[in-house]
């Protein structure tokens, strides 16, 4: 497996042919009821997003950050903002102007990282999700004095045409989500990568190598709140149709982070198959309930059996494969790889 | 050694009156040596010596409350790991400092770190500037992997390898720094014969082909006696003996450090 550019291999490069091929051409044109956009494939691809800017964070540079939701918040209000206060600002600005005061918080609640880790990092990064959420609900700016609680979002405009189907949406998300998910991998694969895994895996040794702990941490912590950012902006604008700090809160942040263990540390992909693991996990459970049980079993448990489903995968994950199911998934290819050469 | 390709030079790096404790624990006490160019110092003496923290004072990981540290002339003001790393000085570790789940390779391209100026957005953006730099780096990185014959496991990551090969490659990761001055904390611990002298070879090469400095740390005094040209001896914190292999041999307070002195 020669690299043929960068460090992708002619493999990487027809497996993202292909999904660009299904994601651009075959899902819109084959799937129709738009309960697949707006339940599945809209919240999947902008969790995993999130997924993508804590996997940043906390697989490649190892810092256990855990406010991703926070961001998101951030993120979302600052483009809805946006849109409400800069007269014909373009939807794509926004969105980026977003990504980037959600770095800059990212920046700010990044700070304690250089004095603190491990768990305690945890729980003073645990003050960016309750200070933002907070900050949010104390000023009634933030929500232009609405006073319901919840703010409709406005349409998605872009180039003078309003992108509101879920067919529309979901492709302005493929739009935003296929390169910001090219660059993570670019940025991954290169030497920023490089640098926050040197910290991760032994911090000083990477800065006996010349790698500043203080900007690569801070750099990662930028980024990631920038994935988060844009994520949350495109989550509230997408999915919710609303704005609404609630929705913002502690767990979604801990959804995002078991999207990521469970998806697997340090893996772009795992972004992807975890978010879908965690949306889709619940979907057929109830499917199940109602098809196979036809209802006999109450919603309540349920709801109860996931929780406790997810709760045992993730031990078993920490435990027995932290790589996550990226890994194993990894692991099948090779094995059905293997079958085959066999013959 | 009659010809060599870097005849040694004058004195590059300087330690002077280094003390440091710990609490009320003396690990180094007035210590002063120096290492000239393109040389291989060896450092020496019983456990507890205070070897390892004199690397960590040179190289910026322990602050010594008294004394100052002189590369190429210069006093250098603030020790950091990061200052000694862009001067010019990397190093190993005496209990393998790897990023265990990095491949080897990448982990030797760390080393490239002070090498690549492109920032994250050109990185992220794959612009003509960081993909020359990383082909640049990925060359020579390969260059080193070949050089130290751990090719067939450049793609491993590190933390599945033996004991051995994880020495190779930290050396790898300091060699690939391009560094004038490497600090080499028992690069031959727990090696068996065939290891150490493999590693020996390596280093030696090294020394003749780039003309990098090296300070070790070694137990092994026969490898000591082998490879280096100075030896300096430490023993409680401080200074004991200082001169060539066969001086060192002879000096009266190394043999009573060493053997043991009736009291």
């Amino acid at each position: 497996m020669k690299p043929i550019f960068m460090t992708y291999t002619r493999g990487d490069l027809i497996n993202l042919a292909i999904l660009l091929i299904v994601g651009v051409v075959v899902i819109p044109m084959t799937v129709s009821s738009g309960y697949w956009y707006t339940s599945i494939l809209i919240p999947w691809l902008c969790l995993a997003l999130a997924t993508i800017g804590q996997q940043i964070i906390m697989g490649y540079t190892g810092q256990l950050a855990l406010g991703a939701a926070g961001f998101m918040a951030a993120g979302a209000f600052a483009c809805f903002n946006l849109i409400l206060r800069v007269p014909g600002i373009p939807f794509v600005a926004a969105l980026l102007i977003s990504g980037l005061i959600a770095a800059a918080f990212g920046i700010l609640f990044g700070l304690p990282s250089l004095r603190v880790r491990g768990i305690y990092l945890m729980v003073a990064t645990l003050a960016s999700q309750f200070f933002i959420i907070w900050m949010i609900d104390k000023f009634g700016w933030f929500k232009n004095y609405d006073s319901s609680g919840i703010i409709t979002a406005q349409d998605i405009v872009i180039m003078g045409k309003p992108f509101t189907s879920p067919v529309e949406m979901y492709l302005v998300i493929v739009a935003v989500v296929t390169p910001m998910t090219l660059i993570a991998m670019n940025m991954a694969r290169g030497s920023t990568g490089r640098n926050w895994m040197s910290v991760r895996d032994m911090d000083i040794a990477a800065e006996s190598m010349g790698v500043s702990l203080l900007k690569t941490k801070l750099q990662a912590f930028a980024i990631s709140s920038f994935y988060c950012g844009v994520a949350g902006a495109l989550f509230a604008f997408t999915y919710l149709k609303s704005l609404e700090p609630v929705a913002f809160d502690i767990k979604l942040s801990f959804k995002v982070l078991f999207m990521v263990i469970l998806g697997g540390l340090g893996t772009i992909n795992g972004a992807f198959i975890g978010a879908a693991f965690i949306l889709l996990f619940p979907v057929l459970l109830n499917y199940i309930g109602n098809n196979v049980f036809h209802g006999a079993i109450d919603a309540t448990i349920i709801s109860a059996i996931e929780q406790v489903v997810f709760g045992v995968l993730m031990i078993i994950f920490m435990i027995y494969e932290p790589l996550g199911m990226a890994k194993l998934w990894e692991t099948i290819k090779i094995k059905i790889a293997g079958l085959f050469s066999k013959k | 050694m009659t010809e060599r390709n870097f005849p040694i030079g004058g004195p590059v790096l300087e330690v002077k009156n280094i003390s440091l404790s710990f609490g009320g624990v003396k690990a180094i006490t007035d210590t002063s040596f120096n290492v000239l160019e393109h040389e291989i110092r060896a450092i020496i003496g019983p456990n507890g010596a205070g070897k390892s923290s004199m690397l960590n004072c040179i190289n910026g990981i322990y602050k010594p409350q008294v004394g100052s540290v002189t590369y190429k002339g210069e006093e250098v003001q603030k020790v950091t790991p990061n200052i000694m790393a862009q001067k010019g000085i990397s190093r190993t570790f005496q209990n393998l400092a790897l990023f265990k789940r990095m491949s080897v390779l990448d982990n030797i391209l760390v080393g490239r770190k002070l090498h690549t100026t492109s920032n994250f957005m050109e990185v992220a953006l794959q612009l003509p500037k960081a993909k020359r730099e990383e082909k640049v780096n990925r060359d020579r990185c390969e260059e080193i992997v070949e050089f130290l014959e751990i090719d067939d496991i450049k793609n491993t990551p590190v933390g599945k390898l033996p004991y051995g090969l994880q020495k190779k490659v930290e050396l790898g990761r300091a060699l690939a720094t391009d560094a004038n001055l490497i600090l080499l904390d028992e690069p031959m611990a727990g090696m068996n014969v065939e290891e150490k002298r493999e590693m020996c070879r390596f280093i030696l090469k090294v020394n003749d082909e780039i003309g990098t400095t090296m300070v070790l740390i070694e137990h092994d005094m026969g490898v000591v006696m082998d490879i280096s040209d100075r030896v300096v001896v430490l023993d409680y914190g401080k200074v004991i003996g200082d001169g060539t292999p066969d001086e060192v041999r002879s000096n009266q307070r190394v043999i009573d450090a060493y053997l043991g002195v009736e009291h």
